[in-house]
């Protein structure tokens, strides 16, 4: 398959499939969780607001509190980094707006290419400063299994491929487009089945949580 | 072979070291049990919690156990590994894939004796975690899940299963019987010359004790009848539901926490009480405040109430008026009843009222370290030494206010307490909420 060809793989099929099992897979996964028994709480509670909690809680959980920020916030601070470095090179990139114009239908200003270029790099940086983390931390290390390095990879692999691309790195530019169109690709298809589906989940489990301790006026 | 929680082997009569399994089912039915107990438990809010962890491993920087011995096996999250396995391979929604691809292994019953130290001898249950957790897992309700499979596969601590055994038994797990009270009662009635009612027909308060306040602080007995006189109330203790502290809770025994809850719940409805107060005990008040109606089936036709609760109410309405105790004090607060049970604001209005001179923790309520003895770990004596290390952290905790009375509301807490002042020579005794109160009543005129 040479680049010409790859591209137009990437960019139909496979993106066309890659959405299917992107939405498929959501559904499928949240209605997994979220159609199982729910208990109610016949307690009395404290508040009768402790939906508040709830909302609170998806918040507050974004930073750590003082107690825990000497621990944990310099890998945090890393984790926002590379969170904040990929939003803005998806969100940011006109060439990325222009394609979720055309599966959605919204559109907004773009950002110039070197500020894309320089957030992709942040990004990419942090993940490999978390990878290393990863691999280093004995808590981490028992904890990791599949889905953590794979997930890893998929994340990262986009963020490559689309810097080369724009740096015009490689032989064929058509080639490497085609690679970062076809990672991009596996990170949608991907997304429900592993780690990733926390870009969703972190809402209803912070939100769940927030609402138990909201209704019994405890911190959230 | 099989053994018993005696120890002997069911067939040859030889002595087996593990004494920490009950009963002498096979391994086989064993898992089963745990399993299917686990499945019981699971509704969205678990799933929701199995399928969240991203593996950040921040729960082990919030753990004393971790962050004493830098273990990583007491990251919270790894606690409940196996039930976490057996999630992902028999109820998640990518079930299917994880068993056609073989990707996570059935569990064993090896695993789960394996485990048992970290799901009971090295989690108090305190919640740090959930306060750290970027996804806002709730670890301590699943290690309770998880506790439930281990009591229902019988593989309960024999030190934890013991007092849980004798509470299901005599009502108490520490021997503080209906006669035990009774004697108490009468005895510490008489030596201290305060009335305290026992089996009124009606009251419109039913007050509640804990075991470890019967047998260890009977003071505490005197203290609350002291204050429920003085505030004039129409008060009783109960002999057919007393005890708060429902071991069965901690032991993962849902039967035994049904019926400790219920003999609290009938007598309570037995006295026509308006109001149940629950004792200094972090657990009675999550396993009456917070899974008591749950376990009723319907809401309560009354309040419960933590006697820190009562008191600073009583304090609000003019009924509990105190004389001024400036001494310098700070106030642990009982990861059951604060972080996890809401009550941080009633025990500072109390000091308050007694004028202290109150020195706060360097964490809030919310994120102060646990004293090392709930969840039942202070029990467990194989425990004790991991206990006094991660204690260390309290005590250093303590001693950084610069108080000189330490004060808490859980007799469970005050118990780790004299354990660990004990062991380390401490000159700080942890004092009563409730008897700094009573110690301190203004005269009626």
């Amino acid at each position: 398959m040479n680049g010409a060809s790859l591209l137009d793989f990437a960019r139909g099929p496979a993106f066309e499939a890659a959405v299917a099992m992107l939405s498929f897979g959501i559904v499928w996964r949240l209605t997994g969780i979220l159609a199982l028994r729910r208990s109610v709480d016949h307690s009395r509670p404290r508040t009768g607001f402790g939906w508040m909690g709830g909302l609170r809680m998806i918040v507050s959980r974004s930073w750590p509190r003082r107690e825990f920020r000497e621990r944990v916030l310099h890998w945090d601070i890393i984790s926002y980094l590379f969170h904040i470095g990929y939003a803005v090179a998806i969100l940011g990139y006109v060439p990325h707006i222009l394609l979720i114009r055309n599966l959605v239908g919204l559109q907004w200003p773009g950002l110039p290419g070197g500020v894309i270029a320089f957030a992709a790099g942040i990004s990419a940086a942090a993940l490999l400063a978390l990878l290393g983390h990863r691999m280093t931390s004995p808590v981490l290390r028992q904890l990791s299994n599949f889905d953590d390095y794979f997930s890893w990879f998929v994340a990262f692999v986009p963020l490559v491929t689309g810097l080369m691309a724009y740096y015009n790195i490689g032989d064929s530019y058509q080639l490497v487009l085609g690679l970062h169109i076809l990672s991009g690709d596996i990170l949608f298809a991907w997304l429900p089945f592993g780690k990733i589906m926390h870009v969703i989940l972190f809402a209803f489990s912070r939100g769940t949580t927030g609402t138990v301790y909201g209704r019994r006026g405890a911190a959230t | 072979m099989t053994t018993t929680t005696t120890g002997m082997s069911a067939q040859d009569g030889a002595v087996a070291p593990p004494q920490n399994r009950q009963g002498t089912l096979p391994d086989r039915q064993r898992l089963e049990r745990a399993m299917a107990s686990f499945v019981q438990d699971f509704g969205v809010t678990a799933a929701l919690y199995m399928e969240s962890c991203v593996h950040c491993g921040q729960c082990a920087e919030a753990c004393h156990y971790y962050v004493q011995t830098g273990d990583p096996k007491y990251t919270p999250i790894w606690k409940i590994e196996p039930f976490k396995q057996a999630y992902k391979r028999q109820m998640g929604p990518l079930s299917p894939l994880y068993r056609l691809f073989r990707l996570k292994k059935p569990v064993t019953v090896g695993e789960l004796e394996k485990w048992q130290e970290l799901i009971y001898d090295s989690c108090t249950l305190c919640g740090r975690c959930t306060l750290v957790c970027p996804m806002g897992i709730d670890i301590p309700s699943l290690v309770l899940a998880a506790r439930h499979g281990m009591q229902e596969a019988g593989l309960v601590p024999h030190d934890l299963w013991e007092p849980t055994d004798r509470a299901e038994r005599e009502g108490s797990p520490l021997g503080a019987t209906k006669q035990v009270l009774k004697e108490r009662i009468a005895w510490l009635s008489d030596d201290n010359n305060v009335k305290i009612p026992l089996d009124l027909e009606q009251a419109d308060i039913l007050v509640t004790v804990s075991s470890i306040e019967i047998m260890k602080y009977p003071q505490s007995l005197v203290a609350l009848a002291k204050v429920m006189n003085h505030v004039g109330a129409s008060w009783t203790f109960c002999s057919d539901g007393y005890e708060a502290t429902n071991f069965s809770m901690l032991s993962g025994d849902r039967k035994g926490q049904h019926d400790a809850t219920m003999l609290l719940i009938n007598a309570a409805l037995a006295v026509k009480a308006k109001t149940v107060i629950l004792p200094e005990c972090g657990h009675a008040y999550q396993a009456f405040r917070w899974a008591g109606a749950n376990v009723y089936g319907k809401p309560l036709p009354f309040r419960a109430l933590h006697i820190s609760e009562y008191l600073a109410e009583e304090i609000r309405a003019g009924r509990l008026t105190l004389k001024s105790d400036p001494r310098s004090m700070t106030f642990h607060d009982p990861c059951q009843v604060a972080r996890r049970g809401g009550v941080s604001g009633a025990p500072r209005e109390i000091f308050k009222a007694l004028g202290a001179d109150l020195h706060e923790m360097s964490s809030t309520p919310a994120a102060n370290w646990c004293c090392g003895g709930g969840g039942g770990v202070v029990t467990i004596h194989r425990a004790d030494s991991l206990r006094h290390r991660v204690f260390h952290l309290k005590m250093q905790q303590v001693e950084d206010t610069g108080a000189d009375i330490l004060v808490s509301s859980c007799s469970n807490c005050r118990l780790t307490f004299d354990d660990g002042q004990a062991f380390f020579h401490w000159d700080k005794t942890a004092h009563s909420l409730l008897e700094l109160v009573a110690d301190n009543l203004a005269q009626r005129h």
